[in-house]
């Protein structure tokens, strides 16, 4: 049996997150919260793997209860099961103590294949934690994949390298990364929604002391290398410009490359 | 008879308007001989991009005086031909009117200028926590080209039409006279509503420089739900127990997987699911989300005991934009799809529209014809497209005339009307005759007499 674990993460589900003036964090209560969309599109993946391999899917999330939300709505599109890592002990972690106790939590999991996470976080935005979470687990990994096919006991991937897309053979067990826009990720059923209601069965929830190492300075805010010290909105420009004379190609090419976008 | 714009003309005209906001002869781009059917060619021959209501009555007045033609034109994504300058003459392009002028929200309104963008004043009021109902789906549409046809759109079920939200107009009459019409007031007794005449009239009475439009209070919460099903029939079999069924809906749209193809063809974008023949698309908004949770069931519940085979969740940002991005680009991906097509958009009461699509294929088979559909199912408004696919013209017209006159025929039979948002134009002028007799024809036309003494605005339209 071919076994994946996708790693969620609950998000923010507007852009519109207002930011504490005091501790500059993000301001999470009352604002609506959804999958990180770039998770779905690892979701979408690795369930058609597992259609595609006879395997099992099991998603992976770290957060409060409220979490479990976006776990069942993964069972809702097609996941077997789900697991949530939920302690006081693992808050304010940074991405360093988030992918260690992912890692904690995938050996708490036990066996399996493969590991996809996303490309990276709409609130967090770091794209790291996919490729720490392999080095603790001491396995290989790709980011940036756009496809991939399990074939004797490896998995081919095709990635992304800048500007150039790249094949490659690697082995199972592994963890890669999704490149974003890979796919059109399907949609939760009404009728999962009607079998499995609060998914319960489905669900485990893993503590502090379900991990193996219960070293406390490893997790949360504790285990975190980094600290973040403010986070502010950027400022909005909305002045517009408007060009009607002379080679607009030109004009477009010129502003382009003047504001870097090119 | 028009007169022929000459250099006289040209000369007034820049007396007061600076050199590149009036283009003539080769400046003007063969995309203003046509709008986005591409029906009917012909080029203005003065294309004028006014900055301001003054500016637009200073060109009236002139064209009054002199008997030239004008044509007033938004993004020109019509499909009848109601932007397209038949004689010649000057066209008015309101795309530099761009400005939304005024957020109200003591009164709820938001004042604009005819050429600001369905999608921009959607994206701004919906910033301030206020929705502008109306949804059509060519989002790049003007707002002036809106009211001009009384668009509809897919919230239509919930909210009604461009018209219930047009609180007041300010326009230019033919002889460049400034009048306003309405008000912000929500009421009024006060005699003949013109601005209710002036919707919907394509552009024919006078034109449109500003306006007062009603918004609403941002619904916190908003649903859709994609229901597959084996067949069309048993997808629109559902939609008159979904009206019975008291459920407070605000879209409700019907598609086949042919459509939903070409649309992703067209965009390059998978739709989040292909695997069934027909889809019913259904949205609920409100602000408790455990109530439109309530709602969502008791639907979901009805349609899977008629046939559906799930029910999906469009409930976040990215979602609904996977699923009404292609919504939005059926009829482009209708049009790629095909060398040459033409539209039926006619309206027909909501008991009727299961017995109006399932007639659509029966004349699809009796014809010997393409007809892909979709639209709005909640409403009774369907998007009916006859596709040319290669034919010779002679047979072309042949099939298409036939195809219109039963659909158009059966339309009349039920009670329906001619068009229910894309208007009448040059292209359905002689269907509005068949659906409306020659009474209500000379009474529109003595109307169009009163503000048009001369025959200039928009000519050859409607009626």
């Amino acid at each position: 049996m071919f076994k994946i674990i996708v790693c969620i993460k609950q998000v923010p589900g507007t852009t519109h997150v207002n930011i504490d003036p005091v501790t500059g964090t993000l301001i999470r209560d009352g604002v609506a919260a959804k999958m990180n969309p770039y998770d779905l599109e690892a979701l979408e993946l690795g369930l058609t793997l597992a259609k595609d391999n006879e395997g099992t899917l099991t998603v992976l999330s770290m957060g409060p209860d409220g979490a479990l939300s976006v776990i069942r709505e993964a069972i809702y599109m097609g996941a077997q099961e789900g697991v949530l890592l939920s302690d006081r002990k693992f808050g304010g972690a940074d991405v360093l103590a988030t992918s260690y106790t992912l890692s904690e939590g995938i050996k708490a999991i036990g066996d399996h294949d493969l590991i996809i996470t996303g490309k990276q976080t709409t609130d967090g935005d770091t794209a790291q934690v996919g490729s720490e979470l392999a080095e603790h687990l001491g396995i290989p990994h790709l980011a940036n994949v756009r496809s991939v096919k399990v074939h004797d006991g490896k998995l081919n991937c095709v990635y992304s390298l800048d500007q150039k897309t790249v094949t490659a053979d690697i082995d199972l067990p592994c963890l890669i990364c999704t490149d974003s826009g890979i796919n059109t990720p399907r949609l939760p059923s009404y009728r999962r929604k009607l079998e499995y209601g609060d998914a319960k069965e489905q669900i485990r929830i893993f503590h502090f002391t379900d991990m193996e190492d219960q070293d406390e300075s490893h997790y949360g805010l504790k285990g975190s290398a980094t600290k973040v010290e403010k986070i502010f909105e950027p400022e909005k420009k909305a002045e517009k410009q408007m060009y009607t004379e002379g080679d607009l190609s030109e004009k477009t090419y010129e502003i382009l490359k003047e504001n870097k976008f090119i | 008879m028009y007169k022929k714009i000459d250099e006289n003309d040209i000369n007034y005209l820049r007396s007061f308007l600076p050199k590149e906001r009036i283009l003539t002869g080769d400046e003007i781009s063969n995309d203003y001989a046509h709008d986005e059917l591409g029906g009917i060619e012909s080029l203005p021959e003065v294309l004028i991009y006014p900055l301001s209501t003054e500016e637009v009555s200073e060109i009236m007045r002139y064209a009054y005086e002199h008997d030239i033609p004008v044509v007033a034109r938004g993004s020109g994504t019509d499909l009848v031909g109601a932007a397209v300058a038949l004689h010649g003459g000057i066209m008015i392009c309101t795309k530099m009117m761009d400005h939304i002028l005024e957020l109200d929200e003591n009164n709820l309104t938001v004042t604009v200028e005819p050429g600001v963008l369905l999608m921009d004043l959607q994206a701004y009021v919906e910033e301030h926590d206020f929705l502008y109902p109306p949804d059509p789906g060519e989002k790049s549409a003007t707002i002036g080209g809106n009211i001009s046809t009384n668009a509809g759109g897919m919230r239509a079920v919930k909210y009604g039409v461009t018209r219930d939200y047009v609180r007041g107009l300010t326009v230019v009459l033919p002889d460049g006279r400034i009048e306003q019409f309405g008000s912000k007031c929500v009421k009024s007794s006060s005699g003949y509503d013109l601005k209710d005449l002036i919707i919907g009239s394509e552009g024919t009475l006078c034109i449109i420089t500003e306006a007062i439009l009603k918004i609403v209070p941002l619904p916190e919460q908003s649903v859709s739900m994609l229901l597959p099903f084996p067949s069309m029939e048993k997808a629109i079999e559902v939609v008159p127990e979904l009206i019975r069924s008291k459920a407070s809906l605000t879209a409700i749209e019907y598609m086949s997987l042919d459509t939903i193809l070409s649309a992703e063809q067209f965009l390059g974008k998978k739709f989040p699911d292909t695997n069934f023949e027909a889809y019913i698309l259904l949205t609920f908004d409100g602000n408790d989300l455990s109530q439109i949770e309530k709602e969502y069931t008791k639907v979901a519940d009805l349609c899977l005991s008629m046939g559906a085979i799930d029910g999906y969740f469009v409930d976040t940002e990215e979602r609904k934009k996977s699923v009404w991005s292609a919504r939005g680009a059926f009829l482009e991906a209708i049009n790629a799809s095909t060398d040459e097509m033409d539209e039926c958009d006619v309206v027909v009461p909501k008991s009727r529209i299961s017995d109006f699509i399932k007639y659509t294929h029966e004349v699809s088979k009796e014809v010997g014809i393409r007809i892909p559909s979709f639209g709005h199912a909640g409403d009774g408004n369907l998007h009916i497209y006859i596709c040319r696919d290669s034919r010779p013209e002679e047979e072309w017209k042949d099939k298409l005339n036939k195809a219109f006159d039963l659909l158009y025929a059966r339309a009349r039979e039920y009670g329906g009307q001619v068009s229910g948002e894309h208007g009448i134009g040059y292209a359905k002028k002689e269907y509005l005759k068949k659906q409306l007799g020659e009474d209500q024809i000379e009474l529109m036309r003595n109307i169009k007499k009163v503000f048009d003494p001369k025959n200039l605005l928009n000519p050859d339209k409607v009626i």
